[in-house]
């Protein structure tokens, strides 16, 4: 019994040993990414049958940890890097992170679809979201208090939303913070009272409002065409990292396709939009 | 851990020749096998003990620097322009950089200007606020409230992740407290009674079934009970009480409480089986009824294993993870409002730690709450234990 | 000799005690509260999930769509789940038996000792399962992995050990379940008759030969049960793997001691709060979580019987 242990232990050692991680990409981090990072990798793997994809969530901060612990090769990532985060990579592989913008994306705020509120100003989802306007009835709804929901502060969808839309400040301390979009989605739904935001995402009882940029400008909704010609003002670019020195060979075939034609055919049945004509690759 | 095995074990003699163990000197030869045996199983043995003691090293390792106050989270910088790299000297760019000898003697002179610039950059980001240049690390932020800005008056904030590191830790431990209290008040009493009567009340042969049955909950994984709580508790409790919040720590305690139920009702049981029947069989014959018998006479016995059974409940309900960070809203707010959000010390390191990159102060304080909770933790344990080690030496005394 | 406790209450001559009677009706109660509850979450979780499992869900990867009732299976996050919990009970059980064979055969009751270690082993039962979480991170990957990392590969630019790996998420766990182990097998161990000791040593075999050769195959159900349990305990627990090696989705199954792993208690956590689209989830998560509850509840219920056979069969050779 003894012997077999050993025998196992002295196996796995040097299988571990003697194994080498060629061929294996890591892509780690946006939650927002998440889903989309997965097909990429599905469609990608269907064609290249020697190339192996691992993805992993967790939030974009996540993968800008894991890239300067060189425990990723991609970091996926709903917001750009910090600087900070830069200095963190330079000293970790003496370059900086090379930036690709790989999809477009219009942050949804959401409502429960029995709330009669159609349109909000960005000015009104700041006061809302810093927890200076309580009571749906300050922004054209029913009296009644408005409970916030928000995200972990591990996701890029969370600082994006603080710098853009917050300009900075910090989120109502009374704010919910959910794990992930769905949770969001899920408790706005059964919550009449709540809001909150996202990425782009389905769910039953809750709705996307329209936004405005001030109290003049239409209200307009995220929909491919007001993601991409910018009048949504709430858009963003979603990103995908690399240490320089990995990006060739497998990978940087990988990141080329991601940005071809073919790769932002994807884009669209996952939710997001694909990048402009401009910024795409030709496919090979 | 049943300490009702306690009459099976017999009191080794002093003489080594015993009976029952003849030890390593059989007849007059020396066995050096034998002694090489007992030797290497006895430092295996000690493999629980260094366990813990790992844990408690490796863990507040990573958060020495905050307990020590040497961890400086400020975020306004000196700007020193790129161009004039070559005016420095080799200790001030390397201070400047904040760089490691190592880190510093691995860099060429290219990298070392695009470090320059990135910090450029980085002091662009920066905030200009009158907090900039507070060390958000120290004691008196982690535990005082403070105004900072844009809020109306001082309070305690925990946002990390923000211009300035909020760092509070109040609302936290106030959030554990809170869905622990709730879990302890649900469970206790559920549990004891449940005790009460499989131990004293029910007839063998229900017994028989009815103990596994119960301790089937033990069987249900925490991350499981989370999800049926997001999901269907939550809705169902907010019918029924017609709060506001749908998730907050009430329901994460009830889900808490049915996690801990299992562990309460086992030992609080054990506790009570192992008085002695001659209790109960002299009072039935004095005339009083079961419950009489188990209300008075047997549960005043059994008192500090059942007190043990809520200070492990205690343990295990604060140091849940999984329930509490899918049930229980996590707003970091300081309220002893049962019905509010609240956010666990558990849930926070759950939630945040893979962002953070080794070795800076967000992750150093994440470790630090998890230190505290070990504490907490190896107090209780302790407390429990030498509780029933109490118990056991009282019963072996009587009996 | 008759019990008097074992006499049907209504034959005592007393009148009718309303107290009595309140109060065992209330702890009946609260037993009947807590079985109900069971059975509330374990039937609700069937009738939900029921429809959504099928062979093809049991036995297909995740090829098509995760999130597509139609075309997602938990294949890879059953072998995940397997995995680790087997990986474990190799680090698990030898470490367990061995320190129980020390408690009960070797050991002094009394001695300072002893006590030490039976406080760490009942300490290490109620650590909170992030923190082993954070020992997994800082011993294990960065630690050990790191030291193995400057070891065997000091030239390499990434880490080949220092990073989440099914091995250190195993070992990990391993760590958390030792007190199950050790408990279990010391019960069975106090459990033997001592004559059978005594005899084997009258007969001249040492202390090592006795332990060996009489006792461990008569303790094999208890160890075997403490196995059970442990498994059963690792196979549920998703705090300690978050950060130690659990993956959201990969291609193909863990063949390395270094590559992650799925597993089906961290699909159902991200399931319940990442999924695009929850209603279409809904029956998908359901079912991953009938199917985990299926994994747990067998091996408990196994642990329970071969425990209940073992102590039957003790009593009858007493």
């Amino acid at each position: 019994m003894k012997k077999l242990i050993q025998s196992i232990c002295a196996a796995a050692l040097l299988a571990g040993v003697a194994a080498t991680e060629a061929g294996t990409i890591t892509a780690k981090g946006s939650d927002t990414l998440v889903i989309l990072a997965q097909k990429w990798a599905e469609v990608y793997m269907a064609r290249n049958p020697d190339t192996t994809i691992q993805v992993t969530g967790g939030g974009s901060g996540t993968g800008f940890a894991a890239l300067q612990n060189k425990t990723t090769d991609l970091a996926n990532a709903s917001r750009q890097i910090k600087a900070k985060e830069k200095i963190a990579c330079i000293k970790a592989f003496r370059k900086a992170p090379t930036e690709y913008k790989v999809a477009l994306d219009g942050l949804s705020v959401y409502i429960n679809a029995a709330n009669g509120v159609e349109a909000l100003t960005l000015a009104q989802l700041d006061g809302i979201f810093t927890g200076k306007i309580t009571d749906w009835s300050q922004v054209g709804g029913k009296a009644g208090r408005i409970t916030v929901y928000s995200r972990e502060n591990s996701s890029g969808t969370y600082e994006f939303f603080k710098k853009n839309v917050l300009k900075g400040k910090d989120f109502f301390a009374r704010a919910q913070t959910m794990p992930g979009t769905a949770a969001v989605l899920q408790a706005v739904g059964k919550d009449p009272s709540g809001i909150g935001y996202g990425g782009a995402a389905y769910g039953a009882g809750a709705k996307a409002i329209l936004v405005k940029k001030d109290a003049d400008s239409p209200a307009v909704a995220p929909t491919e065409e007001n993601v991409i010609s910018g009048n949504y003002p709430i858009w963003r670019y979603l990103y995908v990292y690399v240490n320089p020195a990995l990006d060739k060979g497998e990978l940087g075939d990988y990141l080329k396709w991601i940005r071809s034609s073919e790769g932002q055919k994807i884009v669209k049945n996952v939710g997001y939009y694909p990048l402009p004509k401009t910024l795409q690759l030709s496919s090979r | 851990m049943s300490y009702t095995n306690a009459a099976f074990v017999t009191q080794p003699s002093g003489n080594n020749r015993s009976a029952r163990w003849a030890g390593i000197l059989r007849g007059k030869k020396r066995r050096p096998l034998e002694w090489l045996a007992e030797k290497g199983i006895f430092l295996v043995s000690l493999s629980a003990i260094l366990m813990v003691f790992l844990i408690f090293l490796f863990v507040g390792r990573e958060a020495l620097p905050i307990f020590l106050g040497r961890m400086d989270s400020s975020v306004a910088i000196k700007v020193i322009q790129p161009d004039q790299m070559a005016s420095l000297s080799r200790e001030e760019l390397q201070a400047y950089l904040e760089l490691s000898d190592d880190e510093f003697a691995g860099m060429d002179e290219e990298t070392l200007t695009l470090m320059m610039e990135v910090k450029l950059e980085e002091a662009a980001e920066a905030p200009e606020d009158k907090d900039a240049s507070v060390n958000t690390t120290e004691w008196k932020y982690l535990l005082q409230p403070h105004q900072w800005t844009g809020y109306d008056k001082p309070e305690h904030i925990w946002q990390p992740v923000s211009e300035i590191h909020k760092y509070n830790i109040i609302p936290l431990l106030i959030g554990s407290l809170k869905a622990t209290l709730v879990a302890l008040l649900f469970a206790v009493p559920l549990s004891l009674a449940a005790a009460i009567y499989v131990s004293q009340l029910a007839s063998p042969r229900v017994k028989e079934w009815l103990k596994p049955a119960i301790e089937m909950l033990a069987g249900i994984p925490s991350v499981v009970l989370g999800f049926f709580a997001l999901l269907v508790m939550a809705t169902v409790l907010q019918k029924v009480f017609g709060y506001d919040s749908r998730l907050n720590a009430f329901v994460a305690g009830v889900a808490l409480g049915l996690a801990i139920v299992p562990v309460v009702f086992s030992i609080a049981e054990d506790a009570l089986t192992s008085v002695p029947r001659s209790y109960t069989q002299a009072a039935l014959a004095l005339g009083s009824s079961k419950w009489q018998a188990a209300w008075r006479i047997v549960l005043p016995a059994a008192l500090p294993g059942v007190f043990a059974a809520v200070v492990l409940g205690f343990g295990r309900a604060i140091g849940e993870t999984m329930i509490v960070l899918m049930a229980s809203g996590n707003a970091s707010i300081v309220s002893w409002d049962l019905f509010e959000s609240a956010r666990t010390i558990t849930a926070t390191i759950a939630a945040e730690l893979a962002e953070t990159v080794f070795g800076d102060h967000h992750y150093r304080m994440l470790f630090m709450l998890g230190t505290l909770l070990f504490a907490v933790t190896f107090v209780s344990n302790l407390a429990a234990d030498l509780i029933i080690h109490r118990l056991k030496k009282q019963l072996e005394g009587r009996t | 000799m008759t019990d008097p406790s074992r006499a049907p209450e209504r034959f005592r001559s007393r009148g009718f005690d309303a107290a009595s009677f309140f109060f065992s009706g209330v702890t009946g109660i609260a037993t009947a509260i807590i079985l109900g509850i069971l059975a509330i979450i374990l039937l609700n979780i069937t009738w939900h999930g029921w429809d959504g499992i099928s062979l093809r869900f049991i036995v297909s990867g995740t090829d098509q769509d995760m999130f597509d009732v139609n075309k997602a299976g938990v294949l890879p996050m059953i072998v995940g789940t397997s995995a680790r919990v087997i990986l474990m009970t190799i680090f698990v059980i030898p470490v367990g038996v061995i320190t129980a064979i020390h408690l009960t055969e070797y050991a002094n009751p009394v001695s300072i000792h002893t006590r030490i270690i039976r406080g760490a082993v009942n300490n290490l039962a109620g650590v909170p399962s992030i923190v082993f979480g954070l020992f997994g991170l800082g011993f294990f990957i960065g630690f050990v992995g790191g030291e193995m990392d400057a070891l065997f590969y000091p030239d390499s630019d990434e880490p080949v050990w220092g990073k989440p790996a099914i091995l250190w998420a195993s070992m990990t766990l391993a760590v958390m379940t030792l007190p199950v182990v050790i408990v279990a097998t010391e019960e069975s161990l106090k459990a033997i008759a001592p004559g059978l000791r005594e005899a084997s040593l009258a007969l001249g075999a040492t202390k090592l030969q006795t332990v060996a050769k009489v006792v461990l195959p008569q303790a094999l159900p208890g160890i075997l049960t403490g196995g059970i349990l442990s498994i059963s305990r690792a196979a549920g627990e998703v705090a300690p793997i978050l950060f130690t090696g659990a993956a959201y989705y990969m291609s193909g199954y863990p063949t390395r001691p270094t590559d992650q792993f799925m597993d089906l208690g961290y699909h159902v956590f991200i399931l319940s709060t990442q999924s695009p689209n929850i209603e279409q989830t809904r029956p998908i998560l359901y079912a991953t979580v009938l199917v985990l509850l299926l994994l747990t509840f067998t091996l408990n219920i196994v642990a329970v019987l071969v425990r209940a056979k073992m102590r039957r069969g003790m009593r009858q050779s007493h």
